[in-house]
C-alpha cells in the first residue's frame, strides 16, 4: 500500500519535473525572443492549474498516508501554489500575464521560481524513489 | 517642379506646416544623391566631378595628417584660404568674392569661439592680419587634437573615446556645411576642435562687409540651434535666406578657389611623415587630456604617434593618386552637373569607376601629385572648366532637390537653409563652382606655404589645447552649479522666475551638439554612475523618457539602398560610434566592428567620395530612413480609420455625435493618408449597426446587426439606453483585422451588454478617503486580450470617454493601453450644457484627425552593453525584451523605461541609448525614426547628483508610482514617492562633508525635488483626502503614463503667472508678434493678490483668476468688460481687443498654447465663483486639509531623515 502511495507520488513528481522543465523551457524562449509574450503566456497559463492540481493531489495525499515530514515539506511550496493563482488581479490573464511579464523584472522571478521548483520537484523524486525502495523492501 | 523629385506627396505628410522642411531636407538629400551620378555617367570616362575632388583631396589629407580621421583634412583646406586672403587679391576675379568667404569664415569662426576666447582671437587676427599662419594652423591644429585624441582612445582600447574626438567633425554638420558652402573647408576645423555649443546663439552678427553672407550663415546656425533645442523661427528666415544665396555663387567662387588650393596644400602635408605625425602625437596627448579620465590618456601619445606615421605614409600614397585622377577629370562635372536625374545605381558605377582609376595610377605618381605635380593638372582642368557657367547651374539643381512644395517659384534655396541648418544644398553649389576659378590665382601661393605650414600647427595647438582644458576644467570643477548646496527650509524661492530646462549633459561640447534633443529623450541622470552599487546609493531611478514621434521641423530624411547596422546588435549608425578607419567603424553600443558598405562611403550631401563620417546618419543624432523591403513583413499596409459611436440614448443626449460629424467634414480632406486610405463607421447601442459607404450609393445603407446572434435584423434604434460595447469592439477587431489601422471609439458610458459588460465599481462615499482606493485596476480581462488581439492585427483601439456617470476607465482604459492607443476622457460631457468640454472636444479631435500617424509601428530601444531595460512605460504591448509593439504610434505619445545597470560600465565613459521607432506613414513608407542619446559615466556620487534631471526623475518616478498604486496599492505608492525624497536626499546629505544635520540640504539639481513630489501627492492621480471620482484619478494615471514629459511636467506642477502687469522687458519675438515673458510665480496663494490677474498653464487647461481688486483698465482692455462685477462666471475666450495688453495677454496665451498637441482650454476665474475651487487645488505649495503645505512637507522628509 506504501508502495503504492510512493509510487503515485513519484509519477505524478515525474509530471511536474517535466512540467517545470517546460516552464524554463518556454520563459527562456521568451527571454532569448524566440516566441513573443503572448504565445508564451497562453502556453504557460494552461499548465499552471494542471500543475497546482498535481501539487496538491501529492501533498494531500502525503497528508492522508500520514507521511508528516514530507507533507509540512510540500505544504509550504503547495500554499505559494494556490496563493499565486487566487491572488491574480482580475484584469490579469492569469499567473503569467503576457503584458506584465517584462516588466519589473517578472521574467527573472518567474524564471528564478520555475528553478527552485525544478529543484524541489527533484528533491521529491528522489525522497519519493527513496521511500517507495524502502516500503517495497519493508514488504 | 521637379519631376525628379521622387517623393512629391512628401510634403502632405505632416499635419504641421512645419513638417514641409522635412521634405525638403529629404528631397534634397535624395537629388545630392543623383546629381554625382551624372557626373559619372557623363563624364569622359574619368567620373570625379570636380567639386568631389576638392572634395576628397580634403578628406584624403586629413587622413594622413592625423591617421585616423578627416579631422585634420579641413584644417589643410584652411590654410589656403587664410593665405589666398592674406596674400591680398591676386586675381581679379576673387576680389568681389574673397571678402565675403573670409568675412564668413571670420565670422563663423568668431560664433564658433565665443566661449573660447582665444580661438576667437586668433581667428579675428587671421581676419584682419596677413600674417595668417600661425593662425591658420592653429586652426588646423585644432582639427588635429580631436583626431589624436581619437586616436589615443582607441589605443587604450576604450570603446567609446574614439567617439569622443570623432564627433567633433560631425559636430559641425549643421555649421560646417553652411560654412562650406561658402568657405568650403575653411571653417570646418575651427568647429570641430572648439565647437562652441553656443555658437549660433551668441552670434555676434559682427563683420561687416557681405552681409548677405553672414546672414545666412547666421540664419543657418541660428536655424540649426534652435531646431534642435527651441521652435524655429522659420519663416522670417525665409527671405534672409533667399538672398544669400543670390550671392552666394560669387562666395563659392571663393570657396573653390580655396578648396582647390587645399588640394594641393594637404597632400604636401602628408608627404612628410616623421614631423607631421609627431605634431599631432604632441597634439594628441594633450588632446586626449580632454576627456575625462586624463590619466590614461597621458602615456598614450607614443603608441599612436608611431600608427599614424605608418598610416600616413600608406595613405597619402593611396590618395596621393586619387588627386590626380581628380584633377585630371574637373571638367567632367560641369556637362553632368545638368542632369540631376539619374538613377542612384549610376552614381554607384562611377563611384566604383573612379577608384578603379585612382588604384591604376602608380603609387610613386601619386607622390608626385603631392609634391605637387597634380597642380598643373589642376590648374589646367580648373582652367578649361567654364566656371561661370556651372556658378550659374549648379544652383538650380540643389534648389530643385530641395523644394518638395509644389510652388516652382519658391525660394529653394531659403528652404534648405531652413530644414537642417544643414547647408547641404547651398553646399554644393558652392563645390561646383568652387573648382575652376580660384586655382588659377590661388594655387602657386598655396604651394609654397604647405611645406612649412605644420610647423605652426602645434604652437597653437598647445594653445588651443590649453584654452580647451581650461572649458574642460570649468566642466569639472569641483562645485558646477548644479551642485550647489541649498538649504532647502531656508529658501523660501525654491522656483525659479523662468523655465526649468534639462540639465544639459557634461560631455564635450561637440558631442553635445550633436546629442539627441531632451525633447525627445532625456534620462534621468545625465551622468550615468558606473555600477549599479553606485546607483544604489544614489537612490535615484534611472530611466530614460522617450518622445519619439514627436512632430519634429527638422528631420533629415535617409533613402539608401543599406541601412548601416551594426551586424552583431542591429544598432543603427550614429554620431556616437567610431570610424576605426575608412572602412570600419565600431558599433558603440556593444563594440563590435563593423565594415564601412561601399555605398556608405559615398556622401550624397557633398557628393563626395570616401566621407562616411560626414554622412547625415553620421551627423545628426536624430534621422529617418526610407526602409527598404527587409522591413516589411507584409506591403505597407494603407491608412485605415474606423470609427465606433455609440449612439445609445445617453450619447446623443450628451450630443458629442454633432461635434464629431463636424469635425470629421471639416477635417476630412486632412486624414493622413493616400489614395488608398480608407474609412469606416460603425454604431451601436443594445445593437451594432454597420454602414455600407459603398460609391455609387446616394446614401449610407444602414445594416443593423443584434449582437447576441449576430444576424441582421430590421430593428430601428429606439431609446435604447443599454450599450453594447464589448462585441461592438470584436466587430471592429473582425473587421480591421485583414489591413490593421486605427479605431476610435466613441462611449458614454457603462457597457452593459454582451461580452465585456462592466459594474459599476465606485463608491461615491469612498471618493475622498484617506486609507484605500480600490479598483484602480481593469476588472476583467477582456478589454486586455481584445487589445492584444488588436495589437497582434495591428490595430490600435483610441478611446474617447464622454460620460458623466462613473464607466470604469480602468478596464476601459486596457483597449488602448495594450493597442497603443490613446485616451481622452471629457467628465460629464454635455455639448450644451458644459461648452467648454465641447470645445476642448471639438479642438481635440482636429488635432487627433490631423496629426500624423504611423502604422504597424515597432520601437526597438538599445542602450550600451551593461545597462539593461526592464520595465516600460506607456501605451504599447511589449512583445519581447526590449521590442515595443505599436499598432499606430501618434505624436503625442510618450514613452518611459527603467533602467539597470547590469554589469559595471568601468571600462567606458560613454553610454549610448538608442531608439529605432519603425512605422509605415500614412503615405504607405516604411520608415525607420532614430534617436540616439550619448550619457557620459561617472564613479562618483557627487557626480551622479550633478547630473540629475529632477524633471525626467519626477516624470519617471509618477509612471512608477502609477504601476505600484495599480499592482499594489495607493497609499504605497505614496509612501514611495515620499521615500524617494527622503533617501535620495539623505543619500546626498552623507556625502556632504561639513554636515549640518538640522538643516535640509540637496544639490541644486535636487531642489525642485521636494517641491515636484509633493506636486505629484498633490495630483488627482495619488491625492488622497481631497474628493476625486475614481474615473478622473484613473484618467490622471493614464495621462502620467503616456504623456510626454513637457506635458507631464505642466500637469504635475502648473506654470502661473501674472498676466495684468505684462511688459515688453525680456519679450522675445515669434513671427513677428512679440511675446512677453512673465516670470513664474510659485504656487501659493500667497502669490495672489486681489490687485492682479494670474494665468496658470495646466497643460491641458488654462485658468485665468481675475482678483476682486484688479485694476479696471485691465478688465476693460482686456476681458472686454467695464469692471468686475460685469464679468460673467462663464468664460471661455478673451475678446480680440484692439489694446496693447490686450495684444500681449493674447500673444503670450497663444505661445503657451502654440506647440501643445491638445490646443488647452481657457477658463476665466473670477475671485470668489464656484470655479475657484478648481483653481485652488492647484496651488500645491499651500496646506490643504489634507495634505502638507510645502514646509510641512519639507520638515516632514527632514524628519524622516533624521529618524
Amino acid at each position: 500500500m506504501e508502495a503504492m502511495v510512493f509510487l503515485l507520488s513519484l509519477i505524478d513528481c515525474c509530471a511536474l519535473i517535466f512540467l517545470s522543465v517546460y516552464f524554463i523551457i518556454t520563459l527562456s524562449d521568451l527571454e532569448c525572443d524566440y516566441i513573443n509574450a503572448r504565445s508564451c503566456c497562453s502556453k504557460l497559463n494552461k499548465w499552471v492549474i494542471p500543475e497546482l492540481v498535481g501539487h496538491t493531489i501529492v501533498t494531500v495525499l502525503m497528508l492522508v498516508s500520514l507521511h508528516w515530514f514530507i507533507f509540512l515539506l510540500n505544504l509550504p511550496v503547495a500554499t505559494w501554489n494556490i496563493y499565486r493563482f487566487i491572488m491574480v488581479p482580475s484584469g490579469n490573464m492569469g499567473v503569467f500575464d503576457p503584458t506584465e511579464i517584462h516588466n519589473r523584472g517578472q521574467l527573472k522571478s518567474h524564471m528564478k521560481e520555475a528553478m527552485i521548483k525544478l529543484g524541489f520537484y527533484l528533491l521529491c523524486f528522489f525522497m519519493y524513489l527513496y521511500s517507495m525502495i524502502l516500503a517495497l523492501i519493508n514488504d | 517642379t521637379p519631376p525628379s523629385h521622387p517623393y512629391p506627396h512628401h510634403s502632405a505628410e505632416g499635419p504641421a506646416q512645419s513638417q514641409m522642411q522635412v521634405p525638403s531636407g529629404y528631397g534634397l538629400h535624395h537629388q545630392n544623391y543623383m546629381a554625382p551620378s551624372g557626373h559619372y555617367s557623363q563624364g569622359p570616362g574619368k567620373m570625379t566631378s570636380l567639386p568631389l575632388d576638392t572634395q576628397c583631396d580634403n578628406y584624403y589629407s586629413g587622413p594622413y595628417a592625423a591617421p585616423t580621421q578627416n579631422v585634420v583634412t579641413p584644417s589643410t583646406a584652411n590654410q589656403p584660404g587664410a593665405q589666398m586672403y592674406g596674400r591680398g587679391p591676386p586675381a581679379p576675379h576673387m576680389m568681389g568674392s574673397t571678402p565675403g568667404s573670409l568675412h564668413g569664415a571670420a565670422s563663423s569662426a568668431s560664433h564658433l569661439h565665443t566661449s573660447a576666447s582665444q580661438p576667437y582671437s586668433s581667428f579675428v587676427n587671421h581676419y584682419n592680419s596677413p600674417s595668417m599662419y600661425s593662425v591658420t594652423s592653429s586652426v588646423a591644429s585644432q582639427g588635429f587634437p580631436s583626431t589624436c585624441a581619437h586616436y589615443a582612445m582607441s589605443t587604450v582600447s576604450n570603446a567609446v573615446y574614439p567617439n569622443v574626438s570623432y564627433p567633433s567633425l560631425p559636430a559641425g554638420d549643421p555649421y560646417g556645411q553652411m560654412f562650406t558652402s561658402q568657405n568650403a573647408p575653411t571653417v570646418r576645423p575651427v568647429k570641430d576642435s572648439f565647437s562652441g555649443q553656443n555658437t549660433a546663439v551668441s552670434h555676434p552678427s559682427p563683420l561687416p562687409p557681405p552681409p548677405s553672407q553672414q546672414h545666412h550663415q547666421h540664419q543657418s546656425l541660428s536655424g540649426y540651434n534652435t531646431l534642435s533645442w527651441s521652435a524655429p523661427g522659420l519663416p522670417t528666415q525665409d527671405s534672409l535666406i533667399r538672398n544669400q544665396m543670390g550671392s552666394l555663387p560669387i562666395v563659392n567662387n571663393n570657396t573653390t578657389n580655396t578648396v582647390a588650393d587645399s588640394l594641393s596644400c594637404p597632400v604636401m602635408q602628408n608627404v612628410q611623415p616623421p614631423k607631421s605625425s609627431s605634431v599631432t602625437s604632441t597634439v594628441l596627448s594633450g588632446a586626449s587630456t580632454r576627456m575625462p579620465p586624463a590619466t590614461k590618456h597621458a602615456a598614450e601619445p607614443v603608441v599612436s604617434a608611431s600608427q599614424p606615421l605608418e598610416r600616413i605614409q600608406h595613405q597619402g600614397m593611396q590618395y596621393g593618386d586619387y588627386v590626380n585622377n581628380q584633377a585630371s577629370s574637373t571638367p567632367t562635372p560641369l556637362s553632368s552637373t545638368s542632369d540631376d536625374e539619374e538613377e542612384e545605381e549610376d552614381e554607384e558605377a562611377g563611384v566604383d569607376s573612379s577608384s578603379t582609376t585612382s588604384s591604376a595610377s602608380p603609387l610613386p605618381n601619386s607622390y608626385d601629385a603631392l609634391e605637387g605635380g597634380s597642380y598643373p593638372d589642376m590648374h589646367s582642368s580648373s582652367a578649361s572648366s567654364p566656371a561661370p557657367d556651372r556658378a550659374l547651374e549648379p544652383n538650380p539643381a540643389p534648389a530643385q532637390a530641395l523644394s518638395p512644395a509644389p510652388t516652382p517659384t519658391a525660394p529653394q534655396p531659403a528652404k534648405v537653409a531652413k530644414p537642417f541648418g544643414y547647408g547641404y544644398p547651398t553646399l554644393q553649389p558652392g563645390y561646383q563652382n568652387v573648382a575652376a576659378p580660384l586655382n588659377s590665382g590661388a594655387h602657386p601661393s598655396g604651394l609654397s606655404y604647405s611645406g612649412f605650414q605644420q610647423y605652426p600647427q602645434h604652437y597653437p595647438g598647445v594653445n588651443q589645447l590649453s584654452s580647451s582644458l581650461g572649458g574642460l576644467s570649468l566642466q569639472s570643477s569641483p562645485q558646477p552649479e548644479s551642485l550647489r548646496p541649498v538649504n532647502l527650509t531656508q529658501e523660501r524661492n525654491i522656483l525659479p522666475t523662468t523655465p526649468v530646462w534639462a540639465p544639459v549633459p557634461n560631455l564635450n561640447l561637440e558631442l553635445n551638439k550633436l546629442n539627441c534633443s531632451p525633447d525627445s529623450f532625456r534620462c534621468t541622470l545625465t551622468n550615468i554612475p558606473q555600477t549599479q552599487a553606485l546607483l544604489n546609493k544614489a537612490k535615484l531611478p534611472l530611466g530614460l523618457l522617450l518622445h519619439p514621434f514627436r512632430d519634429l521641423t527638422q528631420l533629415p530624411v535617409i533613402t539608401s539602398n543599406t541601412i548601416v547596422r551594426c551586424r552583431s546588435c542591429r544598432t543603427y549608425i550614429n554620431p556616437f560610434v567610431s570610424f576605426i578607419d575608412q572602412r570600419r567603424w565600431k558599433c558603440n553600443l556593444c563594440y563590435r566592428v563593423n565594415d564601412v558598405p561601399e555605398e556608405f562611403m559615398y556622401n550624397p550631401l557633398t557628393r563626395s567620395y570616401g566621407e562616411p563620417h560626414k554622412r547625415p546618419e553620421v551627423q545628426n543624432s536624430t534621422v529617418e530612413f526610407i526602409a527598404s523591403s527587409d522591413y516589411m513583413l507584409r506591403p505597407p499596409q494603407p491608412a485605415v480609420y474606423l470609427f465606433v459611436l455609440d449612439v445609445s440614448h445617453n450619447a446623443v443626449e450628451a450630443g458629442y455625435l454633432t461635434i464629431l460629424c463636424q469635425s470629421l467634414l471639416e477635417n476630412l480632406d486632412k486624414l493622413p493618408g493616400d489614395s488608398r486610405t480608407r474609412i469606416g463607421f460603425m454604431t451601436f447601442d443594445s445593437t451594432i449597426h454597420f454602414y455600407n459607404l459603398q460609391e455609387g450609393l446616394s446614401q449610407p445603407q444602414m445594416l443593423i446587426v443584434s449582437d447576441i446572434d449576430g444576424k441582421p435584423q430590421t430593428v430601428l434604434p429606439s431609446q435604447e439606453t443599454h450599450s453594447a460595447l464589448g462585441p461592438a469592439l470584436q466587430a471592429a477587431f473582425k473587421l480591421m483585422s485583414p489591413t490593421g489601422g486605427r479605431v476610435s471609439v466613441f462611449q458614454t458610458q457603462l457597457p452593459s451588454l454582451g461580452s465585456g459588460l462592466l459594474q459599476s465599481r465606485e463608491d461615491p462615499n469612498q471618493r475622498s478617503s484617506i486609507k484605500v482606493v480600490q479598483h484602480l485596476g481593469p476588472a476583467t480581462d477582456f478589454y486586455k486580450k481584445l487589445a492584444l488581439d488588436c495589437s497582434g492585427q495591428q490595430t490600435a483601439v483610441d478611446l474617447f470617454l464622454l460620460s458623466s456617470q462613473y464607466s470604469d476607465l480602468a478596464s476601459l482604459a486596457c483597449m488602448s493601453k495594450f493597442s497603443a492607443g490613446c485616451i481622452f476622457y471629457y467628465p460629464s460631457f454635455h455639448s450644451t450644457h458644459s461648452p467648454s468640454q465641447a470645445e476642448k472636444l471639438q479642438k481635440d479631435l482636429r488635432r487627433y484627425l490631423t496629426r500624423k500617424i504611423g502604422f504597424e509601428a515597432v520601437m526597438r530601444i538599445r542602450c550600451t552593453k551593461g545597462l539593461s531595460m526592464h520595465t516600460f512605460h506607456g501605451n504599447f504591448f511589449v512583445r519581447s525584451t526590449d521590442l515595443l509593439s505599436l499598432a499606430n504610434i501618434n505624436p503625442d505619445a510618450g514613452f518611459a523605461v527603467q533602467l539597470s545597470i547590469e554589469e559595471s560600465l568601468t571600462d567606458t565613459s560613454l553610454v549610448c541609448f538608442q531608439t529605432a521607432l519603425l512605422y509605415t506613414s500614412s503615405k504607405g513608407e516604411r520608415r525607420i525614426r532614430v534617436h540616439t542619446l550619448c550619457l557620459p559615466v561617472v564613479s562618483s556620487l557627487t557626480d551622479v547628483y550633478a547630473g540629475v534631471d529632477v524633471q525626467a526623475a519626477i516624470c519617471l518616478l509618477a509612471n512608477m508610482a502609477v504601476d505600484r498604486s495599480v499592482s499594489s496599492s495607493l497609499s504605497d505608492a505614496r509612501d514611495a514617492l515620499v521615500n524617494a525624497v527622503v533617501d535620495s536626499l539623505s543619500a546626498y546629505g552623507s556625502t556632504i562633508s561639513n554636515v549640518q544635520h538640522s538643516a535640509l540640504i540637496a544639490p541644486s539639481s535636487l531642489k525642485l525635488f521636494p517641491l515636484y513630489v509633493l506636486a505629484l501627492l498633490k495630483q488627482k492621480a495619488f491625492r488622497t483626502g481631497t474628493s476625486t471620482r475614481l474615473d478622473d484619478r484613473v484618467y490622471a494615471m493614464c495621462q502620467i503614463k503616456t504623456q510626454p514629459l513637457v506635458h507631464l511636467m505642466k500637469m504635475i506642477h502648473p506654470n502661473l503667472y501674472r498676466i495684468d502687469r505684462l511688459t515688453d522687458e525680456g519679450a522675445i519675438h515669434v513671427n513677428d508678434r512679440v511675446v512677453p515673458q512673465p516670470s513664474l510665480q510659485k504656487l501659493s496663494a500667497e502669490k495672489l493678490t486681489r490687485e492682479g490677474a494670474f494665468l496658470m498653464d495646466c497643460g491641458s487647461v488654462f485658468y485665468i483668476w481675475i482678483g476682486k481688486g484688479c485694476d479696471n483698465n485691465f478688465i476693460e482692455n482686456v476681458l472686454g468688460y467695464p469692471n468686475f462685477a460685469a464679468i460673467p462666471q462663464k468664460m471661455t475666450h478673451l475678446p480680440e481687443l484692439d489694446t496693447l495688453s490686450s495684444e500681449r495677454t493674447r500673444s503670450f496665451i497663444t505661445w503657451l498654447r502654440d506647440g501643445r498637441p491638445l490646443s488647452p482650454v481657457l477658463h476665466v476665474v473670477k475671485d470668489e465663483s464656484p470655479a475657484k475651487t478648481e483653481f485652488f487645488q492647484h496651488f500645491i505649495e499651500d496646506r490643504t486639509e489634507a495634505a502638507f503645505s510645502y514646509y510641512e512637507f519639507l520638515l516632514h522628509v527632514q524628519q524622516q531623515i533624521c529618524k
